[in-house]
């Protein structure tokens, strides 16, 4: 795929659709890629990679791109379309300055969870009918394909691009994804075992602030918790109650606009599972005010700027029963 | 030299901490490791290194400078300095060691931070030599041999025994006072391990980064390059780097309204966030390119200018496998090297 | 939970304008007991009130937050009590996943008429709260009074 990528992109440079190519660039081992935008055919030669351990959406970086001059070609991975699009919807992405190709999704492979079956030195991840064949400064280790799952495709929504100019590859399906499961698994704990379970995690937040910003919904020019006057200590693990507060507030915020991409989770340094948070909350608008999905179109009203007269009252939290 | 066998080690932190508090790495999961407050019974991590580094001993992330309290028009001020307790720190890694040499440039030197100062009086650190180091180490780069790491007391482990070296005057007093615990061993082994370690060093990937092209006379060569834009391209301005950096020192200080008093507290700062060093005026460093040279400026060229030729990174390889985006100083040095 | 019979609650009334605060009001006219624990904040609309409003009102010490605005349908500003529906609902929701106790949160709508239920509702509301204890889950430990 990779290869059939950059000839696409060399033959759209060359005509004229386009005049720059927002994809990842290689790093010095197989799995540290960056983000990035490459202008010529021999930057795209030499640098351009899309394999099995290309996670990141690019989606929040069109935002910018797509206010420069001319056309950028953008390759979309199904999850990346939702947050594309809802990003249009939002009249944050410039939809005439993007080319979008939609390219088959995941399952991608999360490095993190190779070392955390204590292999190191990695130098090189092959996928060899889905064994992972890893080679490392201490020889050559094998791991099962599915055991190195990334945490966002573990729990896959939507094989379907939303939106795309051309589509490389077969187009997929909305997927029946167990994505809920560990929320519903937290609903049914006591009070003071989910207290137990986000305090244990919570309290390894570092305030890095990485969440809120690589997150394709936060796109605030200027953040609530960058606003001296709000009196947060934005950058401070001062308190437990702050932790709390950024995570309600910021899973909040994006409530109802969140397409559930799971960049959030991916990024974290402390590995928290974030995702839940806005689940949660997806969960909750799916049952109670309807099924709907972030990024899945562009005119539809979102949840929580839209209401109904015989919407339920909020005492159903309380009506959920003892503790 | 003196050692004790693997599977005693926990009667050793026991005695440890029942004199002062120790801490030691533990996994909190597999491959992820924190530094904990020992308590009976915990096994120390396996893991390389810990995620987060071991600055926050001397250099918390969040740490209380004074009180006021304020009625009518009188403020009291607090001072709510006190003495630390003694602790250990167990299993230091040599780039870790070598951040507090960095640190201690910044903040013992005058005017003295009594804060940091306090707790590095306090403070035993008790390192760990690595023996199976992951292709993200480029300690050796700075002049670090992780085989024989510094701090007061160095441990090496031959897998089967750990070796204690003391090297300071703390040290000294530290392996003392565990005498009882240490019998005279046979380092033949350790020796063979070390070859070992060093052999796999020598062939890292990043083994060849050269540090040549940087230092406290290269200002000119680097900060107007071209390479900025495109290395910066992609940062999303989080901390995560400076965060989890054991030499990042910046910090801002702030105070918090209690609703019935004010407390000044001190915290990490990350010169990739929109509001550092922001003065009545705004912030100087207006866009993200400048804010991400600041910081590999300040490593490669501003810190060695103003301290003998140190570089202010020590090669743990901590910001390339946490950067969200990994983009990282390797990247960085290689991108400006001159050839 | 240690049982502490003195403990008095403070409780938070995020009162829209228009309604409740009024109701609020004509219950004092009317003379009716209700604890003096509430305090009551005065926003225009119940719309107004941002979920951080409720989470600082916890860390700032309260223990219960209460949000009471117009009926469905009468709204001054026509529909902002039926936002301030969805958006407390989930963020009740949310407390709620985390552990928070559930029964910290409420909301009530209390018209200007309603004097009595304003009253009935504090009541039962601080009773409620009395019955939790202090609040320590979602307490900042540097506002406590020591």
């Amino acid at each position: 795929m990779q290869e059939a990528m950059i000839k696409r992109a060399k033959e759209l440079l060359a005509d004229g659709t386009v005049n720059r190519v927002m994809g990842w660039k290689k790093g010095e081992f197989a799995y540290d890629i960056t983000p990035a935008v490459f202008d010529t055919a021999e930057e795209l030669e030499q640098d351009f990679v899309c394999d099995d351990l290309t996670q990141a959406n690019v989606s929040k970086y069109l935002i910018k791109e797509s206010r420069k001059e001319g056309r950028i070609l953008a390759f979309l991975k199904p999850c990346d379309t939702y947050s594309f699009n809802q990003l249009i919807k939002e009249h944050r992405i410039i939809r005439e300055n993007v080319y979008v190709i939609g390219i088959p999704g995941g399952p991608k492979i999360d490095v993190e969870k190779i070392k955390a079956k204590g292999i190191t030195g990695i130098l090189s991840v092959k996928n060899e009918d889905y064994t992972l064949k890893i080679e490392t400064i201490y020889g050559t280790e094998t791991m099962p394909f599915y055991e190195a799952i990334s945490g966002k495709c573990e729990s896959c929504k939507s094989k379907k691009h939303v939106v795309y100019d051309e589509l490389m590859g077969e187009e997929g399906d909305v997927l029946d994804s167990n994505r809920f499961d560990m929320v519903e698994k937290l609903e049914n704990m006591t009070a003071q075992e989910r207290y137990d379970f986000w305090r244990g995690e919570l309290s390894k937040c570092i305030r890095c602030n990485a969440c809120r910003n690589v997150c394709p919904a936060c796109t605030c020019e200027s953040c609530v918790f960058d606003n001296p006057a709000s009196g947060i200590s934005q950058k401070a693990a001062a308190d437990s109650f702050e932790e709390n507060m950024f995570h309600i507030i910021r899973a909040f915020h994006v409530a109802g606009r969140c397409t559930d991409c799971g960049e959030c989770s991916r990024v974290c340094p402390q590995n928290i599972p974030l995702h839940l948070l806005n689940r949660k909350f997806i969960k909750d608008i799916n049952s109670l005010y309807g099924e709907y999905q972030a990024g899945a179109d562009t005119t539809s009203r979102a949840p929580l700027t839209d209401y109904k007269a015989d919407d339920c009252e909020p005492s159903v939290v309380h009506e959920r029963g003892a503790e | 030299m003196l050692k004790i066998a693997a599977s005693r080690l926990n009667e050793l932190f026991d005695a440890i901490a029942e004199k002062q508090t120790l801490y030691i790495p533990v996994d909190r999961e597999p491959n992820t490791a924190e530094y904990k407050k020992y308590e009976s019974g915990m096994t120390m991590s396996s893991a390389l290194n810990t995620v987060r580094s071991a600055k926050d001993f001397f250099f918390p992330q969040t740490e209380n400078l004074a009180e006021f309290k304020v009625e009518g028009k009188s403020i009291e001020v607090k001072d709510i300095r006190q003495e630390n307790e003694d602790f250990v720190v167990f299993g230091v890694r040599a780039c870790d060691a070598r951040s507090f040499s960095i640190l201690d440039k910044v903040f013992l030197s005058e005017p003295v931070d009594s804060f940091y100062k306090n707790r590095r009086d306090h403070g035993t650190i008790v390192t760990m030599a690595c023996t199976k180091p992951a292709e993200t180490c480029f300690c050796t780069v700075f002049g670090i041999d992780p085989t024989v790491p510094e701090g007061d007391v160095s441990v090496f482990s031959d897998g089967e025994n750990y070796f204690f070296l003391d090297r300071t005057e703390k040290g000294t007093e530290f392996v003392k006072s565990v005498e009882n615990f240490l019998e005279e061993g046979d380092a033949a082994k350790l020796a063979q391990v070390q070859e070992q370690a060093r052999s796999v060093i020598k062939k890292l990937p990043l083994a060849g980064l050269s540090t040549d092209s940087f230092g406290g006379d290269k200002l000119n060569e680097h900060f107007n390059s071209e390479k900025w834009a495109e290395l910066s391209e992609a940062c999303i301005g989080c901390g995560t780097c400076t965060f989890v950096c054991p030499t990042c020192q910046c910090y801002d200080i702030r105070d918090f309204d209690t609703g019935h008093g004010i407390k000044r507290f001190r915290c990490w700062d990350s010169c990739m966030y929109s509001d550092f060093t922001k003065m009545a005026h705004g912030n100087p460093r207006t866009s993200q390119l400048e804010r991400f040279r600041q910081r590999f400026m300040h490593k490669l060229v501003y810190f060695p200018a103003n301290n003998d030729g140190e570089f202010g990174c020590v090669g743990c390889g901590r910001c390339l496998a946490k950067c969200p985006i990994s983009m990282n100083i390797v990247k960085v040095m290689k991108a400006l090297e001159v050839k | 939970m240690q049982v502490n019979n003195d403990f008095q609650p403070v409780i938070v009334a995020f009162c829209c304008n228009w309604c409740s605060y009024a109701g609020a009001d004509l219950s004092g006219t009317n003379r009716l007991n209700y604890p003096a624990n509430v305090k009551i904040i005065r926003v225009p609309c119940s719309c107004r009130v941002n979920p951080m409003f409720i989470l600082r009102a916890f860390q700032k010490g309260a223990d219960g937050v209460i949000i009471c605005g117009c009926h469905p349908g009468d709204c001054h500003y026509t529909s902002g009590n039926y936002y301030t529906r969805r958006r407390i609902t989930l963020l009740y929701s949310m407390l709620d996943f985390l552990g928070i106790e559930r029964n910290r949160t409420r909301l009530e709508w209390v018209s200007a008429a309603e004097g009595a239920k304003f009253a009935a509702v504090m009541n039962s509301f601080v009773d409620e709260v009395k019955k939790l204890g202090p609040n320590r889950r979602l307490e900042d430990l540097r506002c406590r009074k020591q």
